[in-house]
């Protein structure tokens, strides 16, 4: 019996719920730590990225909209779907040169921080929203709410727990993300956007473009509807000039770090809304 | 139209007693040097190159001193005080030091808070009425507030190791010179920083005045200092290599300018910036009370305020009759000298600004908004404006989208609830929004649609130190007061591995 064939998978880019091309047509080689081919992997564009803004915007309020019992129940799914995965990630993880023993260690830890920051979605509030105790006749509190779209360059290395570390608090708060994943090591993110897409995350709510980090990243700190971008995974030394463009309509620009996971990750992407209501009869 | 549930208020007849005999507060209180240096380490130091610009009162256009104008190298000196203050005195103080520093702080300001409104009104032209109870009690309680956090700051973050951050520039607008003052120093403190502030060239006395409290409370030298000057004092703190961190208020314009230099130089900033907010009134309001909300929204401190209520969306059902009351009660609103007791509107803080809202104004009318202004008289001297109310404005014309920070109310119509909620957040601002409807549901309906940092139901330009206020979008980021505006003073860091 000859021996059987391999089906390989197309990588493509994660936008709106579905999995297109770039429209550019654009693809970039991705090769194993021996040299051997693996994958050709989309290289979005300007157009993707604007593609993906929309998506996650049109997204957002239907997300922040959820309970925040059923943003937990879900993002609890991402991590019950990635467990039945475990093996593809790790395979995954491996092909771009890490160790084995390494590879399913940081496998394990993407997926119970997913458990980890799921758990949030409905304590966080608790945490940093306060009830205000005013000099006057006043019931006044103050919330939490997502900032809006949120564009997030995850770090090249860990590839998978580097993004899910700074993906998971994002999507806590009620913001939708466009993400710029790891440029070196792009196929675990491909991989968790077909988790995503399995475990009743809404269409939107996450998009993953595979590319060139810095050629779209002038594109995500200029874009009037992104609200913040994090910028974990961008060289410190960015070029002031694309840096400016963040100030074009006062984004948040978060610089965070890998295994510092505190709610403060999540607030990092929240606004505090006040509200003041007279007491009287 | 006219709907029953609110019948017409009586007109006034003539002679009604609106008229009050003048009702001046005393100046005696207040004694202003001719020339005011730069309050660094501790003392009053002369610029380096010199240099020194009048500050005037904007009622009479009197000059009232000459105040010092801080160069890059008086920046610098400043810049190293902190650090030095930082380094040996503050940043190692415990707690419970500094909070008593503070506490002192507040009460020395209670004591002397007839001196500070005066002066206040005088540097700045808004009504004593409002300097005495409300800016400088503000001030006050502020300190106070901030005092207790300084030895509490285990519990504030919990998980979470502190640090401050060390030197703090801070940067205030001339609308609210001790109060912003106050919300920037406070947080600051109490976090274990020293300050390097800048208040702004219009209304630096106030500022001055409290750098000679500082060394009344026997606040270590270089802990606070307070240069004076224009954009480029501003701009050299900003730029300044030695800043650890950067607060400012003041127009989203320079917001920006500043947020392009906090980046390039990987410097944390927080921003509390301009607003235009929507104050929504709902056919179900409680109108008489309505009516004062919105007067009190948009025309308090000359409407020299960031989150004044500017464009008021009435509900179409009774948007004719609540104008017309709205008209009705704006020609009862008194204008003219601000330190009289009885003055509801006093001066425009400056010529440049009073240019700018008269612009504005006749742009609007050009546009095709149709203007009220109550027939009062103004003062022949001083900067003054009419309260104003333009109607039949659109969401397209300049005075519904840009922030004309004066007392200029722009009037807009809606019929549902959802129409409200979109025209309301159609600004690239949201720093504040008001609601009124005697409905609780459709309050927290709408306050969770708007998109604004402080939502008022049922009040309006309600402020307190334990309550957070801050922008979203272009208003800015960052809170100032409550436990939020502790953060952004602290570096907050991993404690140890999570369990």
């Amino acid at each position: 019996m000859a021996e059987r064939l391999d089906v390989q998978k197309t990588y493509k880019l994660f936008i709106g719920g579905a999995f297109p091309r770039s429209e550019s047509g654009r693809t970039t080689v991705v090769s194993s730590v021996e040299g051997e081919f693996v994958a050709n992997v989309a290289k979005a564009s300007r157009k993707d990225l604007r593609d993906a803004v929309r998506a996650a915007r049109s997204a957002q309020s239907g997300w922040a909209g959820r309970t925040a019992y059923n943003r937990g129940q879900i993002l609890y799914r991402v991590a019950e779907v990635m467990e039945g995965r475990r093996s593809q990630f790790a395979a995954e993880l491996r092909t771009c040169g890490v160790e084995q023993r390494a590879a399913r260690r940081e496998v394990e830890q993407a997926i119970d921080l997913w458990v980890w920051y799921a758990g949030w979605c409905d304590k966080f509030q608790h945490i940093v929203g306060t009830v205000n105790p005013v000099a006057g006749p006043f019931f006044n509190f103050t919330v939490p709410e997502p900032t809006g779209v949120v564009g997030v360059v995850a770090p090249d290395q860990p590839a998978l727990l580097g993004l899910v570390s700074r993906l998971a608090p994002v999507l806590v708060g009620g913001n939708t993300a466009v993400v710029i994943p790891s440029e070196t090591s792009p196929l675990p993110a491909i991989s968790l956007s077909e988790v995503i897409a399995t475990s009743d995350v809404p269409g939107g709510v996450v998009n993953m473009l595979t590319g060139t980090r810095n050629e779209l990243l002038p594109w995500m700190l200029g874009h009037s509807d992104v609200n913040a971008v994090d910028l974990t995974g961008a060289s410190d030394d960015l070029d002031p000039a694309v840096l400016d463009e963040a100030a074009t309509n006062v984004k948040r620009v978060v610089r965070g770090s890998v295994g510092d996971e505190s709610p403060q990750s999540i607030t990092d992407f929240c606004e505090m809304k006040t509200v003041w209501h007279p007491i009287g009869r | 139209m006219t709907d029953n549930k609110h019948p017409e208020p009586v007109e006034p007849s003539h002679g009604f007693g609106l008229d009050y005999a003048p009702a001046p507060e005393s100046t005696s209180i207040v004694s202003i040097d001719d020339d005011y240096g730069l309050f660094i380490g501790g003392e009053f130091v002369e610029p380096i190159d010199g240099g020194y610009f009048p500050t005037i009162s904007p009622s009479t256009e009197q000059h009232l001193a000459n105040v010092a104008s801080a160069s890059a190298a008086d920046v610098d000196r400043a810049v190293s005080a902190a650090r030095r203050a930082h380094t040996d005195v503050w940043g190692s103080m415990p707690g419970k030091e500094r909070a008593k520093y503070m506490f002192r702080i507040a009460r020395q300001l209670q004591e002397r808070a007839r001196e500070f409104a005066v002066l206040e009104t005088l540097d700045g032209g808004k009504p004593i009425k409002e300097s005495r109870d409300i800016d400088i009690p503000l001030a006050a309680a502020h300190f106070f507030y901030y005092a207790g956090w300084a030895d509490k700051l285990d519990y504030a973050y919990p998980g979470r190791r502190h640090d401050s951050r060390g030197v703090v520039g801070q940067i205030i607008p001339w609308n609210f010179p001790m109060m912003m003052a106050s919300w920037k120093l406070a947080p600051a403190l109490a976090a274990g920083n020293t300050v390097v502030l800048k208040p702004a060239e219009t209304t630096p006395l106030t500022a001055l005045l409290l750098g000679e409290l500082m060394q009344d409370v026997g606040l270590p030298p270089g802990v606070v200092n307070i240069v004076t000057g224009a954009g480029e004092t501003g701009a050299a703190l900003v730029e300044h290599r030695d800043v650890d961190k950067l607060a400012f208020t003041g127009s989203t314009a320079v917001g920006k300018q500043i947020q392009r230099t906090a980046l390039a130089r990987n410097v944390p900033v927080t921003l509390e910036l301009g607003g235009k907010a929507a104050h929504i009134v709902f056919e179900d309001a409680a109108i008489d009370q309505a009516v004062e909300g919105v007067i009190n929204g948009i025309y308090f401190n000359q409407g020299h305020v960031c989150c004044a209520g500017s464009r008021l969306l009435v509900q179409e059902s009774i948007a004719d009759s609540f104008v017309d009351r709205l008209k009705r009660r704006l020609s009862t609103v008194r204008v003219g000298d601000p330190l009289d007791k009885n003055t509801d509107v006093g001066a425009i803080n400056s010529s440049q600004q009073l240019a700018k809202i008269s612009e504005l104004v006749e742009v609007g009318v050009r546009e095709g908004a149709e203007l009220f202004q109550p027939d009062c008289s103004l003062p022949d001297r001083g900067f003054f404006y009419r309260p104003t109310i333009l109607s039949n404005v659109e969401q397209t014309h300049r005075v519904a989208r840009e922030e004309v920070f004066g007392p200029v109310l722009s009037v807009l119509t809606f019929r549902t609830p959802e129409e409200a909620v979109a025209k309301a957040n159609n600004t690239p601002y949201g720093l504040s929004a008001g609601i009124w409807t005697e409905k609780g549901s459709k309050i927290l309906w709408m306050a969770d649609r708007l998109d604004a940092g402080v939502i008022w139901a049922n009040t309006f330009n309600q402020f307190d130190p334990t309550s957070p206020f801050g922008g979203y979008k272009e208003s800015g980021f960052g809170r100032e007061g409550g436990l939020h505006g502790l953060a952004p003073y602290l570096s907050l860091s991993p404690m140890k591995g999570r369990s």
